[in-house]
């Protein structure tokens, strides 16, 4: 069996060599680059934009604004029929007249390089007035706020109560009440390769290629067609060798239209990398919310109720196709997920601010939700002088509350919360850290324990964006082509930006086939190539692309059983393949390899009414399933330097079920990197912007990533629960790390300086916070 | 656009060309001779994807011009080797799965490589620290640091 194997990848060989090809790294005959004017306010109407002198500039081809392209792209709007009352301002690919954000792109300058290009946008010169603007969410929700869309009575882009059972009177009859304030602050993906694009015209075909660093290129395909009025069998969307995305390339950015429409336009090539600060201010932010939240326990330490009021400071437009509305949606319904009670409000407002747009990246609104209801756990127990792991374990949902819709109204299946706790208590012992922690303070050294229980939303069901209006497949479906060698290429729709799933799926592949994996080779990342479906975002790929390949390899070896069973006059029933070869028993009749080359070439021998296709397909989407449900936890431990503030992790362990585990040595790394995301958030980074709207972190120097020096070796541990909904029983795997990291962390510097009388509730903990928090400053 | 001619040896082979002053190293290498193995990822000297070797010392190829490379040797994650030491650090990255997207890789196995030469068994904590010039958001760098530290292991014994 390779599925549950440690399997190396087979791309990986070449990304070693330095052999990768990423979208930079492709150049066209007569390719030119393009650069952008972006907005140095956040607020502000353009009164005039002069070119004369970018035009004038030797190399520049072309220079365009918002009138040069007009005609040549559509509008969108950012909504969600889901979400009907959600507010939706038209959004155009270059600003017209107001701009909302600074960075937002005015001005597109082609050019014989990307050189040229930056020089040409230095001559643009666009005349501003500027306007009042806001940046923080209660001040754009104050009744006399400037409006950031004149249509709009306010900044309120939705607003939105989920109730369960009467948490006044639960509130009112409590033991104890505990209520903290958070501040979980504004963040980005940061994949090391910058979002990219190169855009391809053919006129006399009106055909249009692209090559993009992207995680869903059949949805862009559609979003180009659509956008520039191509019929969407002309257009294609070639995802090569992506270098990160994290959620940060499943959007339809407006630079990236604009490399788009130049191509039609200019009828060459066009090239469009991001650079650093491109990035960070124009990359889809996320976070950014203010969160007040209430715990009601009983003096036993039972979770009574919990209110959750979060202020979501989205950001100046919704972002499209999928919309800004998932992150504050996920904190609604997932705080407090793990836990038993019955009693629950969440309210949600959602502002529009003068800031980059806001949307999904890794682990969408799972940290936040994780971070609150853990530190009120924390919290509770503290002033109920019981013990947070016992609190954790009594109120955690288990045996038969499954299957179980949360109150927050999310489907659990099932969730093994009191088996990863008992496994994790096996890995670190913590009544020794307690003893170590005692002594250590005697010492002056602050040491904390932080434990996070997560629940992780994967493999999202088609239901969510079927109804939402957005042509996003939640569906996945794989082609499986036998070669008239006995080799088999499998067509899917999920992509790999490294995570692995095309090793997944030649696991998946080679068991239910009986092939050895170097016989199986996995394509993806071809709109035109590829079957139709979602790309790889929200941990969806080893649950739907796996199943659908484990459903595609049935057919295809029911198809090769049923030409051997009529070539060797046999019952197919009796015959397996093994090793590449057709067997019944100990016998070995044929191999694959001829059954093939009999199928492509000799089909008149098999005879009519005989399954002889060779090419099959099969597709797989969850039915009455809003996600599949994974859950663990994680355990940090930290030392908090109370002089300087700085937080160092000292270990991480997390303990994870995803379900049926295709390549552990693959999902392990992959929960790491997740993890070092999540202290990144809860440490390090950070996009902060001035009372004027002016991002202050626009390089690395002033936001920080975490890197391999600061960061502490990572346990990992898996209890494994597969899915009873598919076949395979795969959940998704990608949140888990950065879900459960923040609330970890969080606990454990607020475990490490409570002896200080000082708490935290405010993420990235910088120095400064924590120095402000101690009292220090 | 004030250009200059340069000699330089890349990866073994000798270049001679005319490139514009400001051009820098990493692309040069990327754009002009088309060895794309060399990434860029900040342009601000800060991430280590655009790593090469300049006279056999590790350098950012985003903070060194083209024309300062004149008269150097420039090694490439295509060409660059010690005997086999980037050879068992492929093998190491590979089998550990130390990378994922690979972007960050080159930068990585070159800088590992550096590591070993100078101090042949590092202590984890030291691989750490030598690689912390060199951003991955993919891993949790665990598995790169495995891979340093099982090749070290391997050569020692």
């Amino acid at each position: 069996m390779s599925i549950g194997a440690e399997v190396p990848r087979d791309r990986a060989k070449r990304l070693l060599l330095g052999r990768g090809r990423f979208v930079d790294d492709i150049s066209l005959p007569r390719m030119l680059h393009l650069a952008f004017v972006r907005s140095t306010h956040a607020h502000a109407r353009i009164e005039a934009i002069d070119c004369a002198e970018a035009r004038a500039l030797e190399g520049v081809v072309a220079v365009l604004t918002a009138a040069e392209i007009a005609d040549g792209v559509a509008s969108w709007r950012a909504e969600h029929k889901l979400f009907p009352a959600m507010a939706a301002p038209e959004q155009f690919a270059l600003a017209r007249d107001i701009v909302r954000w600074q960075g937002e792109a005015v001005a597109a300058v082609v050019a014989h390089s990307r050189a040229v290009a930056e020089d040409g946008a230095e001559l643009v010169d666009v005349s501003w007035t500027e306007l009042p603007n806001v940046v923080d969410g209660k001040q754009a929700l104050a009744p006399d706020a400037p409006l950031l869309h004149g249509h709009m009575d306010s900044n309120l882009a939705y607003t939105t109560v989920i109730e369960a059972g009467n948490t006044r009177k639960a509130f009112e009859s409590a033991d104890v009440v505990v209520e903290e304030t958070f501040r979980f602050h504004r963040h980005t993906g940061v994949s090391l390769e910058a979002r990219g694009i190169i855009a391809e015209f053919e006129p006399g075909e009106d055909r249009l290629t692209v090559h993009q660093s992207h995680q869903t290129p059949h949805q862009q395909q559609d979003l180009y067609a659509r956008l520039l009025g191509l019929p969407e069998h002309k257009v294609r969307v070639i995802c090569p060798d992506v270098g990160g995305a994290f959620g940060l390339k499943h959007h339809l950015m407006a630079d990236e239209l604009v490399a788009c429409v130049a191509a039609k336009l200019l009828a060459r090539p066009i090239k469009y990398i991001a650079d650093r600060m491109d990035s960070f201010l124009a990359d889809i932010h996320c976070r950014d919310h203010e969160v007040t939240a209430r715990m009601a326990f009983s003096q036993a330490g039972d979770i009574l109720a919990l209110e959750v009021d979060d202020l979501f400071n989205a950001g100046a437009y919704g972002q499209y196709p999928r919309t800004s509305i998932a992150e504050g949606n996920q904190i609604s319904r997932l705080t407090g997920a793990p836990y038993r009670h019955e009693h629950y409000r969440a309210n949600l407002a959602m502002a529009f601010l003068n800031k980059g747009i806001l949307g999904h990246i890794r682990s969408v609104g799972h940290p936040i939700a994780c971070a609150v209801a853990e530190r009120l756990i924390d919290l509770g127990a503290g002033k109920l002088e019981l013990d947070p792991i016992a609190v954790r374990r009594r109120n955690y949902l288990h045996g038969d509350d499954f299957p179980r819709t949360s109150v927050g109204g999310v489907e659990f299946e099932h969730l093994s919360l009191r088996d990863c706790l008992d496994k994790a208590l096996t890995m670190i012992d913590v009544a020794r850290f307690r003893e170590d922690q005692a002594g250590l303070r005697a010492q002056g050294i602050y040491r904390g324990l932080g434990i996070a229980t997560f629940v992780e939303l994967t493999a999202i069901g088609p239901e969510y964006y079927g109804e939402g209006g957005q042509h996003i497949s939640a569906q996945e479906t794989c082609l499986m082509r036998l070669e008239a060698s006995g080799t088999v290429r499998c067509y899917t729709g999920a992509t790999d930006q490294g995570q692995g799933i095309d090793t997944g799926i030649q696991q998946v592949a080679a068991d239910t086939l009986g092939l050895p994996m170097a016989a199986i080779e996995v394509i993806s990342g071809d709109s035109a190539l590829c079957p139709m479906g979602g790309g790889s975002w929200g941990s969806r790929g080893a649950a739907l692309a796996g199943e659908a390949a484990l459903r595609a390899a049935s057919t295809l070896r029911h198809n090769i059983l049923a030409i051997a069973a009529s070539l060797l006059q046999k019952d197919a029933g009796c015959l397996d393949i093994k090793a590449g070869e057709v067997v019944e028993g100990g016998i070995t009749h044929m191999s694959v390899a001829e059954i093939a080359r009999i199928g492509h070439f000799q089909p008149y021998t098999i005879p009519h009414g005989v399954p002889a296709d060779l090419t099959v397909t099969a597709r797989y989407a969850t039915t009455g399933r809003m996600f599949l449900a994974g859950n663990g936890l994680q355990i940090a431990t930290v030392e908090v330097d109370v002089e300087s503030g700085i937080v160092t992790p000292l270990r991480h362990l997390v303990v994870h079920d995803c379900g049926r585990i295709l390549n552990p040595l693959l999902v392990r790394e992959q929960v790491r990197g997740g993890v070092v995301q999540g202290i990144g958030s809860a440490l390090y980074e950070e996009l902060r912007y001035d009372n004027a709207g002016h991002l202050l972190t626009g390089s690395f120097a002033d936001y920080l990533v975490p890197m391999a020096g600061e960061m502490p070796d990572i346990e990992v541990a898996h209890i494994e629960t597969p899915t009873a909904t598919s076949e395979l029983g795969a959940k998704g795997a990608g949140e888990a790390g950065t879900a459960g990291a923040v609330g970890a962390i969080l606990n454990a510097v607020n475990d490490a300086i409570l002896p200080l009388g000082a708490t935290i509730a405010e993420v990235p903990i910088t120095p400064p916070r924590l120095l402000k928090a101690l009292g220090r400053i | 656009m004030k250009a200059r001619r340069i000699s330089l040896t890349v990866n073994g082979e000798a270049v001679a060309c005319e490139v514009p002053v400001r051009l820098n190293l990493v692309d040069f290498l990327r754009h002009e001779l088309g060895l794309t193995g060399s990434h860029v990822g900040c342009e601000q000297g800060a991430c280590g994807a655009c790593t090469v070797l300049l006279d056999g010392q590790t350098v950012r190829g985003c903070l060194v011009l083209a024309v300062q490379a004149d008269g150097a040797t420039v090694e490439t994650i295509e060409g660059a080797g010690f005997d086999d030491l980037l050879a068992d650090l492929r093998a190491a990255f590979h089998r550990l799965n130390a990378l994922q997207c690979g972007f960050c890789t080159p930068g990585m196995l070159l800088t590992a490589q550096e590591l070993l030469v100078g101090n042949p068994n590092p202590s984890r904590a030291e691989i750490r620290e030598y690689l912390s010039g060199n951003f991955c958001r993919c891993t949790g760098y665990q598995a790169i640091v495995d891979a340093v530290e099982a090749v070290a292991v391997a050569r020692a014994s």
